[in-house]
């Protein structure tokens, strides 16, 4: 899943696209959510659909971050070095 | 110690370090007053306060990395020397250098206003707003002068302990007390007011929660304090881990809601700017002096934690801007930023006694200020020693001159485009100013002449 360091250092790999999910999630919440039923454990819908999405922006940082492992972490900076 | 030393701690510190740190900086008297006072005056446009934080985190993983290689190859101690460095230009240093000692100020100013609400409103009254502000400031300063960050990263973990116990406990504590739990909670908050939970369609709407989240979160870390923290790291993976960590962590405002909603059924009639007196007035309201006291103590560091970063920021900006880095001895400048931080501390004293709507005025843009250097930050993370200094230069000008007049004149996008639809006016009117940045970066860059060989892409000078 990750690339070799052997190969020109990159920022981006394709498995950070899973960051989007949660980003957008959160950033179109009140287009998507913007309701109070159901309820998630008490909470208003909107509420409750934001903390969801909170929760899961940390799991998915945390596999994004297994993911990478031990690639190296270098851009065009250090290429310019 | 040196400079290095007292202001990024010698460039060693770990994860749970740099964790305190940033979280530290987080949780100030806005979320711990505002965020409350929001929940009790506007409803779900707070949402946002959780949300903007969020996303800044998803962008850190990669953003922070990549400013704190660069931070540590130049060895750089402060936000206007990274971005003078990074773009060859010493001028822009110096104006980043006065923009973010400008939105500083009124930063400081809300924690020491905060901190004078907290200690009168907690002593009711025996302890002036007045004098708590005196002791507060000097506290603060004697603390930054003797101990600079590693003071504050450990002043922050008491903090964060403190404001954990403090708002967890009251934001399940309040709600079961007076209404049997959370959910009874909201139920008696819809049945009062049905449409307070859900962004509205006018006004604070749809729009402008996204435009705001968006804007936040670009500014999230443009504050130079911030910013600086990122310098104090270790490593980059520090920021890798901290990005899973810290969204967990924005949790905590979650509770402050809740005790804002409790606040809004059971101490109702705070309107406007009071709205901010919500916690304290339910904690009064529903505890003794043992429970207020302890609250009081968790509010008093989330003013004083966040306050002592901003005051060493300044100071160490603005020594810099007067004795630049290449000159004399290490210990020289540590004993100027040690000398101008009572000045720095000065200067808010003088703001914050003056009281009034101007200071959230002041506070708004000092937000919107330290967004526009967003755009620069991007172009010469991207483009390395392709990007141009004069584009940075010209962009934060525009983007800084726009949110001065935008903000002075008090214009909305409403007031300055009345028939458009309210999906348009509803923007956060820092749009304007983001995109006037961007236009003349992207104007100036056309015109330059080029820094280095090779390829200016002009169409998307910005990521």
């Amino acid at each position: 899943m990750t690339e070799s360091p052997a190969e020109s250092p990159k920022v981006f790999r394709r498995h950070h696209l899973l960051a989007l999910v949660p980003l957008l999630a959160l950033l179109f919440a009140p287009y998507i959510a913007n309701r109070l039923e159901p309820r998630i454990l008490g909470l208003p819908f909107l509420l409750g659909w934001i903390v969801v999405w909170v929760l899961l922006t940390s799991v998915v940082m945390f596999v994004i971050l297994r993911l990478d492992g031990d690639a190296p972490d270098v851009d065009s900076f250090d290429a310019d070095q | 110690m040196t400079l290095e030393q007292w202001s990024v701690g010698g460039r060693g510190f770990g994860t749970v370090f740099v964790f305190l740190l940033l979280a530290g900086e987080i949780y100030t008297t806005f979320t711990f007053l505002g965020g409350s006072g929001w929940a009790y005056g506007r409803g779900a446009p707070a949402f946002y306060i959780i949300t903007y934080g969020t996303i800044a985190y998803i962008m850190s993983y990669w953003l922070l990395p990549a400013i704190w290689r660069r931070a540590n190859k130049w060895k750089v101690l402060s936000q206007p020397e990274f971005f003078a460095t990074a773009y060859d230009s010493p001028l822009l240093g110096k104006l980043v250098a006065l923009v973010s000692i400008a939105a500083l100020i009124p930063y400081l100013v809300l924690q020491l206003k905060g901190l004078g609400i907290i200690m009168s409103e907690v002593s009711d009254g025996l302890v002036t707003s007045t004098a708590a502000i005196w002791i507060g400031t000097a506290a603060t300063v004697v603390y930054v002068v003797l101990a600079g960050i590693k003071g504050s990263a450990l002043n922050a973990a008491l903090k964060d302990i403190l404001v954990l116990v403090a708002v967890v406990g009251l934001g399940i504590a309040l709600p079961y007390a007076h209404f049997g739990g959370i959910g009874a909670m909201f139920d008696r908050v819809i049945a009062a007011n049905p449409t307070f939970l859900v962004v509205p369609e006018t006004g604070q709407s749809q729009s402008w929660f996204i435009s705001t989240v968006a804007l936040t979160a670009m500014g999230f870390y443009m504050w130079p304090h911030t910013f600086g923290s990122i310098f104090s790291a270790r490593d980059a993976k520090v920021f890798r881990r901290n990005a899973a960590l810290m969204p967990l962590y924005q949790l905590i405002l979650l509770f402050v809601f809740f005790v804002g909603f409790t606040a809004l059924l059971v101490v109702p009639g705070l309107t406007g700017s009071d709205t901010d007196l919500s916690l304290l007035r339910i904690v009064r309201a529903t505890y003794g002096p043992w429970v207020v006291g302890f609250v009081g103590a968790a509010g008093v560091l989330t003013a004083l934690v966040p306050g002592s970063m901003i005051l060493m920021s300044a100071a160490t900006m603005l020594s810099r801007l007067i004795r630049p880095a290449n000159t004399q001895s290490a210990t020289g400048s540590l004993t100027l930023a040690r000398a101008l931080v009572p000045l720095v501390a000065g200067v808010a004293l003088v703001f914050t006694f003056q009281g009034g709507s101007t200071l959230v005025t002041m506070l708004l843009m000092g937000y919107s200020m330290v967004t526009q250097l967003f755009p620069a930050l991007m172009a010469v993370l991207w483009k390395g020693r392709a990007a141009s200094a004069n584009a940075a230069i010209a962009g934060i000008v525009a983007g800084e001159l726009t949110v001065a007049a935008l903000t002075l004149s008090k214009s909305t996008l409403a007031t300055l485009l009345p028939s458009f639809p309210h999906a348009i006016t509803d923007l956060n009117i820092g749009v304007v100013a983001m995109t006037l940045n961007v236009l003349a970066m992207l104007v100036v860059a056309a015109g330059s002449p080029r820094r280095s060989v090779g390829l200016q892409s002009v169409g998307n000078g910005v990521n």
